[in-house]
């Protein structure tokens, strides 16, 4: 195994060669850009994850090279793997797209779209997911399922409304302690998270399945209500921890420390720690630490320019954002046809113009003019 | 009168004890397949008997056989599904109940051929007094050397386990099957990996329906290819059909699949006709999941050809104007049936045994059921009928196991079929409450198309 076995996939007309195992999405996001699925369930840290939100179906239309026949159905591609010679459409497909957009439509029909006041906005995967795939009205007219409050402890929060079932805190409360306390009660579309019997999460890692909750479900209590994320800046810190690596984010507005969590690459995944392990972080970190006295300041985070956290603060993000070399290689090199280029439909934008100048139904001009009697 | 391979002995008094079992023959296939065959040319008669799996998707139950791992010191297993849940299905209920030894010699040959030692029976958790009759029989046949250590003093070593579910229809998916089987919740596995490389606790695994381990006492007992000649086509050997609906003799009848639909549901021999002389309008022919068929349709393929009780003639057409044959559940409408109500009803089902696992099935069943119960309650707009077809074609084929499309097709069908009935529902929504659409022309001879 091993080097030797390198599988040519094209995924969007864009050949990689990965690794026998390598699971399309993986040689997905090894290209990057949009040619990666969403994945909303799929987490790579976590043993066991992937298959279940559906988000990330591809199409298959050329087996392997051995095998050249299309798979019938679309498939998950975090939980397929690459074979030699295979051809994805992601992208590309147009059912991949309509498919993609049912599923985002499914996501969102129970759930309560009370982004205004959830603690998760603004770093949502739900969220960008439906910016990216979903439709702008909903085509449900039934009452939204509602559960029985649970209380998971002083620490966790749920939102059980909120939630996709994604089972990642399942396989983290698997995966990261010893005993898990917490699953998946019912079934079908009352299927729910919850404990047993009245219980709260108090294992000193289960503060990770914060973490890895793709959408509002499980928040920070400590946290709560205490701030919008775009408002906050994040830092990445360190302290000297016992029990974990002590590699954090700290996300501060001034001097104060609002939370805490474990740093994230660009798929809102845990980093791994210079040593290769999966940086999670213990409840200590997470909850307790909120002085800045307690940690080591590395500096700001780079975030990215796309995230609503970034609001154009840091450095190189300020510009329009150019359409990434990703697409062009998908198209073949042809540049991307914009459906509306706001250089040719507007004045705006266009910088010998004064914008006071401009002819429309509105501009700071007319404004002042009839507003004078006010003065 | 049909060739009778499963349920000849059925009407022989005592059949369910094992002295009456055996006197009537019974245990000659695993004396025959222990004795004279090994694994592999069991495996090669099941082969040539062309056996397709009675479970529903029909697959060709050797090459499933076939493709079972066997790497060196792992064991293998074969789990018997009895967890038979569909709506309109219950032939391996009466299988079990009244000839619980058939399945236990096919179970002994089959894990034989498959060299499984211990080998599992799971049956749904309704069917309570079957397990009780399952594991009397297990014991008779344990008292008499059929089961345990050394059968027959060849060596092979075989224990049969009754393992009794919930109450999921879910868990009739094999892989979920494997997952409640092993003691956690049952959500169906994402494959690959298959349950033959790594089935129950990572063990290359077989899972298969009763119907069709019973039909191995048959093979084994004529040969495989005197299994083959009976039948047309690839619908080889016979198949229990268990009729139910508005039909004057409702039950279980073994057919050789070579009988037209129409012989079966009007013949005195099957379903002896509509009850009270009353008109067919339409029939699910293989359990609640598979297209529902309009009686023009469901007689005559849209060719005009006759259409047999088989794999190939029901499904002739496609989902288009055809259907499937399923698990054998064949469900008869009479005019005074209610399409918009048949439908909603099965929708309920599939919302409440969805597992909840992937999204497409967990929302989108409940929101068709919503819609449905709209409908048939006369609030529904003309708008909802492509909604729901736009739903339906958004679970099927994107999830994880075949429920979601189990969920999707007997509401594609109903609305491909009888969109006139969900628009009269619709239109009249008071009149839809009291009085019924009726036949219309479903039972006209349709138009072909050149």
């Amino acid at each position: 195994m091993s080097e030797q076995n390198l599988f040519k996939v094209t995924i969007d007309n864009i050949t990689i060669e990965v690794p026998a195992g390598t699971t399309v999405l993986q040689a997905a996001r090894l290209i990057g850009g949009q040619v990666a699925p969403p994945a909303m369930c799929f987490y790579s840290k976590l043993q066991g994850s992937g298959g279940k939100c559906r988000t990330c179906l591809v199409e298959v239309s050329k087996g392997s090279e051995k095998d050249p026949r299309p798979m019938p159905k679309l498939v998950a591609s975090c939980r397929t793997t690459v074979m030699d010679g295979m051809e994805v459409k992601n992208i590309t497909s147009e059912k991949v797209i309509e498919a993609r957009a049912g599923v985002v439509e499914f996501l969102l029909l129970n759930h309560p779209l009370d982004c205004p006041i959830c603690d998760q906005a603004g770093e949502c995967h739900l969220q960008d997911l439906s910016f990216d795939h979903g439709k702008a009205e909903t085509r449900y007219e039934f009452q939204r399922r509602t559960f029985k409050k649970h209380d998971l402890g002083k620490n966790i929060q749920l939102h059980m409304t909120r939630c996709i079932l994604c089972y990642r805190c399942v396989f983290t409360a698997d995966q990261l302690t010893n005993k898990r306390v917490h699953g998946i009660l019912d079934r079908g579309d009352h299927a729910e998270i919850a404990t047993h019997i009245e219980k709260s999460l108090d294992n000193e890692f289960i503060g990770n399945v914060i973490d890895v909750c793709p959408v509002g479900a499980l928040t920070d209590k400590t946290f709560r209500f205490k701030n919008r994320v775009w408002f906050l800046k994040p830092m990445d810190a360190h302290r000297d921890c016992p029990t974990c690596s002590g590699r954090v984010t700290l996300w501060n507005r001034g001097d104060e420390v609002y939370r805490v969590t474990a740093r994230k690459d660009q798929w809102g995944e845990i980093e791994d720690t210079p040593e290769g392990k999966p940086g999670w972080i213990c409840n200590t970190c997470r909850f307790d630490k909120k002085e800045t006295a307690d940690w080591i300041i590395e500096g700001p985070r780079e975030i990215s320019r796309q995230s609503v956290i970034a609001q154009g603060h840091y450095a190189g993000n300020i510009g329009t954002t150019k359409p990434t070399e990703t697409f062009l290689a998908v198209n073949d090199g042809r540049a991307p046809h914009l459906l509306m280029d706001i250089h040719d439909e507007s004045e705006v934008n266009q910088p010998n113009i004064h914008l006071g100048k401009i002819q429309g139904p509105s501009h700071g001009e007319t404004f002042n003019t009839n507003n004078t009697h006010k003065a | 009168m049909g060739v009778k391979l499963l349920l000849d002995k059925a009407n022989v008094p005592g059949i369910r004890s094992y002295e009456v079992y055996r006197r009537e023959g019974g245990y000659r296939s695993v004396e025959k397949a222990l004795k004279e065959m090994n694994p592999e040319s069991i495996v090669e008669e099941v082969k040539k008997s062309g056996l397709r799996g009675r479970g529903g998707a029909g697959f060709p139950t050797g090459m499933k056989w076939s493709f079972i791992a066997k790497p060196e010191g792992v064991p293998r297993h074969l789990v018997c599904n009895a967890d038979e849940s569909e709506p309109g299905t219950f032939k391996d209920r009466y299988l079990m109940e009244f000839i619980p030894h058939l399945l236990l010699e096919g179970l002994i040959v089959s894990s034989f051929a498959l060299g499984s030692n211990d080998t599992y029976i799971y049956i749904r958790g309704e069917y309570a007094w079957i397990t009780d009759i399952l594991e009397d029989a297990i014991k008779e046949a344990n008292a008499n050397g059929w089961l345990g250590k050394n059968i027959l003093g060849t060596g092979f070593d075989c224990n049969i386990y009754v393992q009794r579910g919930a109450g999921a229809y879910i868990c009739g998916e094999e892989t979920a099957l494997i997952e409640s089987l092993e003691g956690k919740r049952g959500n169906p596995r994402i494959k690959p990996p298959f349950p033959a490389i790594q089935g129950l606790w990572q063990r290359p695994t077989v899972v298969n329906n009763v119907e069709t381990l019973a039909a191995i006492v048959p093979i084994i007992n004529l040969g495989g290819d005197e299994y083959a000649k009976i039948g047309v086509g690839r619908s080889t050997g016979t198949k229990l059909i268990s009729a139910c609906g508005n039909i004057n003799k409702p039950g279980v009848y073994e057919i050789d699949m070579t009988i037209s639909v129409e012989e079966f549901i009007y013949s005195d021999e099957y379903c002896g006709g509509i009850k009270g002389g009353k008109q067919l309008k339409a029939c699910i022919p293989g359990g609640s999941s598979v297209p529902i068929l309009p009686a023009n349709l469901l007689l005559k393929t849209a060719k005009g050809e006759t259409r047999y009780m088989n794999y190939e003639s029901l499904s002739d057409g496609g989902f288009a104007t055809g259907s499937m044959l399923g698990s054998g559940g064949f469900i008869v409408l009479d005019e005074d049936q209610c399409i918009v109500k048949n439908t909603l009803t099965l929708a309920r089902f599939y919302r409440h045994e969805s597992c909840g696992q992937c999204s497409p099935c967990r929302e989108g069943t409940g929101w068709m059921e919503k819609i449905l119960y709209k409908i048939e309650h006369g609030q529904g707009t003309i708008a909802d009928i492509d909604l729901l077809w736009d739903i339906q074609r958004k679970i099927e084929g994107n999830t994880i196991c075949p429920l979601g499309d189990a969920a999707a097709w007997p509401v594609a069908a109903a609305i491909r079929h009888f969109r006139d009935e969900f628009e009269w529902h619709i239109n009249n929504p008071v009149l839809s409450q009291t009085s019924n659409f009726g036949l219309q022309h479903y039972a006209d001879p349709i138009h072909v198309p050149a």
